[in-house]
């Protein structure tokens, strides 16, 4: 979306009229204009992001003053088999989830552009992300239950054994990845079909008179136009992906042997069980950093900041 | 595992319930904002003292209770707010970083230790209304649990719990077994004893085939002898932890605030080889059969299970079964020569952060009082922790034609092993989890606990 937008606005520039007199300073007024959310972001990110920096350097306990231990806790997490685990678990779940979750998504939106133009129908693809995320874990939670889920019911019926979704250590990742992929499909789809509509319908054209199927346009002029779309939705999804923590939270607390304990499920075990503050704020560094490094990396890769439109 | 019922919330035996809330970071915060304003100053010149418990159950009582607290001290008005007890661990955490809390609250002995290292608690010893309670006015053993390592007492004994069986007397009619068969059952970690004899004729396949007959298959369990909760702690409050101490075994190296835990132990272990191995004989539900959606008395009541093991405090919960005609047994005898209970209570801790603690102390005297005590006790949710109390409760649940005496034996003879009152308590269930969900899933021997148990001791160097 940005890209395209900068691409605009370079050639906008030239254009306006330089016949003014002399330019108005607008400094005050736009300092003033970004003063509210200046304010924000200093209250709400910078400075919880500085305590948080500094608390990963002491031990403390909430409710008695930090004591500084320097890089004490940084080098128990590099050695504590658990957060190891905790991270695998975490990876493996965004893997699953974000790789089902952006083919179905781009599939919806190819579908709601090729196939419909009902505003209704798709405004319908969003209503899994309107259901707050806990009530969602807790619905599925009773569809996959192993005695009363009704899912299971269904199995039973054409001949399968019940499955122990919450409970099985092989099941579990994967069906907490589907059910976000459940609730967040639809709104991954509608940022794809924003980009889907910003590729001019001539392309299609001609390459339709030149011959082409419904299975070439998509891969010859959909996918690489909506590269720089994708790539930026991939980066914010996999941002979310990695901070998973209510779904896990309500359904499995991390079991069943920490086989769902996903890395925020661990801080929050540190931080709220243990009152260990001191190194939850490290391993909150640790995710930091890590989401950090994978963000660079995709942006970097997929040429996220470029179009090929022009 | 834990002290609260479905009723109250609807998944209150989940295996983090003790130690680890499940709700959402920002409700926590929000609820602490809206409730917090522990101690202020009432409209007329009163005192406002804020009172915290999560058992829904025990609610009218203490309601009733503290009626009486207030008229007998015009000058206070309490305020009571109850909570489901997965949020209530939450809530006070929250409210205590937030300096909001409640005055007086229902603490447990998995959490008070924490409290008590935070200094968030106070010692009652310091408020005379307490400090001429004796320790003998409630059940032995009981207020020593509420004792710190200081010998100062941090909480003051409201009521206490122990374990026994239930069960269907249909399901028992139908294996062709009498209540009485029930009673004076041995136990032993080798071959299970009469115990697992009777656990075999319990249990029928899905071919009806009973588990002491040919052919019978413990693949494909039509109703297990030996229901369980979805979750299986490093307590065992009402599943193993019978077995185990019935062997003569103890959870740390001393009654109360050990330092170092016996996990490694033979007895221990051949204990928990033995409770987790009715798995393989298709005597107790494999691990995840059954979800937090389906306790053990689900299981009894849906005929999935003929008995379980289950607290005291859920007597009123197995009473109210639709459709189950409910008998209580005792433990079976272990090889100590007699069968051993877990012996847990709470109590009524003050707040560091109350701003009228002689209130609060007058409060907490007056709950620990008989009058209060019996007051709860003619409630029949509960064994409150003093003899007056107790008899209350006693009476209560025969009129409703419940003999409970298979709990309160326990305590008269003596035969209990203490909840493990220790430090680290959030750790070391983190530590231990695993292990005993690998147990159950049956992919590690009970021998293997000796490494988990390294790991925990280490937390007390």
């Amino acid at each position: 979306m940005s890209a395209a937008s900068t691409a605009g606005s370079v050639d906008a520039g030239p254009r306006r009229p330089a016949g003014r007199r002399k330019k108005r300073d607008d400094t005050r007024l736009a300092l003033l204009f970004i003063l509210p959310a200046g304010i924000g972001l200093l209250v709400f990110l910078v400075w919880p992001l500085l305590t948080g920096l500094y608390f990963s350097l002491t031990e403390y306990s909430i409710l008695t003053p930090p004591k500084w231990v320097g890089l004490e806790n940084y080098t128990t997490m590099l050695s504590d088999p658990v957060f190891w685990k905790s991270l695998r678990v975490t990876v493996l779940y965004v893997a699953i989830n974000i790789g089902v979750q952006t083919v179905l998504a781009l599939l919806i939106a190819v579908l709601m552009q090729r196939l419909t133009q009902s505003t209704w129908l798709r405004s319908l693809v969003l209503t899994p992300y309107l259901v707050s995320n806990v009530v969602a874990a807790i619905v599925f939670l009773w569809l996959l239950d192993s005695q009363l889920g009704i899912v299971n019911l269904l199995l039973q019926a054409v001949g399968f054994d019940p499955v122990s979704f919450w409970a099985s250590e092989t099941w579990v990742i994967p069906t907490v990845a589907l059910v976000n992929v459940w609730r967040h499909m639809g709104y991954t789809a509608l940022l794809l079909f924003a980009g889907l509509q910003s590729i001019p319908e001539q392309l299609y054209e001609a390459a339709r008179t030149e011959g082409a199927g419904e299975i070439q346009l998509f891969r010859r002029i959909t996918l690489p136009l909506l590269r720089p779309i994708l790539a930026l939705v991939l980066i914010m999804t996999v941002i979310g992906s990695f901070q998973v923590f209510d779904t896990i939270s309500v359904t499995t607390q991390g079991g069943p042997s920490d086989a769902s304990k996903v890395l925020q499920m661990y801080i929050y075990e540190n931080a709220f069980g243990q009152y260990n503050f001191g190194y939850a704020s490290a391993l909150s560094v640790a995710l930091l950093v890590i989401l950090m490094i994978i963000t660079f990396a995709q942006y970097f890769l997929t040429r996220a900041g470029q179009s090929d439109l022009d | 595992m834990t002290r609260t019922t479905p009723s109250s919330s609807g998944r209150a035996l989940t295996r983090r319930s003790v130690l680890g809330g499940t709700a959402a970071l920002g409700a926590a915060a929000a609820t602490g904002a809206l409730t917090g304003c522990g101690g202020s100053a009432g409209a007329s010149g009163t005192t406002q003292l804020d009172y915290w418990l999560w058992d829904a159950n025990q609610l009218p009582g203490y309601s009733q209770a503290i009626d009486l607290f207030m008229q007998r001290n015009p000058d206070i008005d309490v305020r009571i707010t109850q909570m489901g007890f997965d949020d209530y661990w939450t809530k006070i955490t929250a409210s205590f970083v937030a300096g909001a809390g409640p005055d007086v609250f229902t603490d447990h002995l998995g959490r008070y230790p924490e409290f008590l290292k935070l200094d968030v608690i106070v010692p009652l010893d310091d408020f005379a209304e307490i400090a001429e309670i004796p320790d003998d006015q409630y059940q032995p053993g009981l207020q020593e649990l509420w004792t710190g390592q200081d010998g100062k007492r941090y909480g003051l004994p409201k009521d206490y719990d122990t374990i026994a069986i239930m069960y269907d007397a249909k399901a028992l009619e139908e294996a062709g077994l009498a209540p009485k068969d029930l009673e004076g059952l041995d136990w032993n970690p080798e071959d299970g004893g009469s115990f697992e004899e009777v656990l075999r004729r319990l249990a029928k396949d899905t071919s009806g085939t009973r588990g002491d007959e040919k052919g019978f298959d413990p693949t494909s369990i039509a109703r297990y002898a030996l229901g369980a909760d979805a979750g299986i702690d490093y307590t065992g409050q009402s599943t193993w932890s019978p077995f185990a101490f019935s062997t003569g075994w103890t959870f740390t190296d001393e009654k109360t605030w050990g330092t170092r835990f016996n996990y490694d132990d033979p007895d221990f272990q051949a204990s928990l080889d033995w409770y987790f191995g009715l798995v393989d004989k298709g005597l107790l539900p494999p691990f995840g059969m059954f979800g937090d959606s389906s306790p053990a008395q689900s299981q009894i009541q849906g005929g999935k299970a003929a008995i379980a093991l289950a607290g005291s405090w859920m007597i009123g919960t197995y009473a109210n079964l639709e459709g189950v005609d409910l008998g209580i047994a005792p433990l079976p005898a272990g090889p100590v020569g007699h069968p051993v209970s877990m012996f847990n209570g709470l109590g009524d801790s003050i707040s560091a952060q109350s701003e009228h603690q002689q209130e609060a102390a007058r409060l907490v005297a007056f709950l620990g009082s008989d009058d209060a005590q019996e007051i709860i006790g003619r409630r029949a949710v509960v064994f409150p922790a003093s003899d007056a109390g107790t008899a209350a409760a006693s009476e209560a649940y025969e009129s409703k034609g419940l003999d409970v005496s298979p709990y309160t034996d326990r305590v008269k003879r003596g035969e209990t092993g203490l909840y493990p009152l220790v430090e680290n308590a959030a750790e070391i269930m983190a530590i231990m989890q695993p292990a005993f969900d690998d147990l159950w899933m049956r992919k590690i021997k009970a021998s293997e606990f000796t490494a988990y148990n390294d790991k925990v001791n280490k937390l007390f160097e």
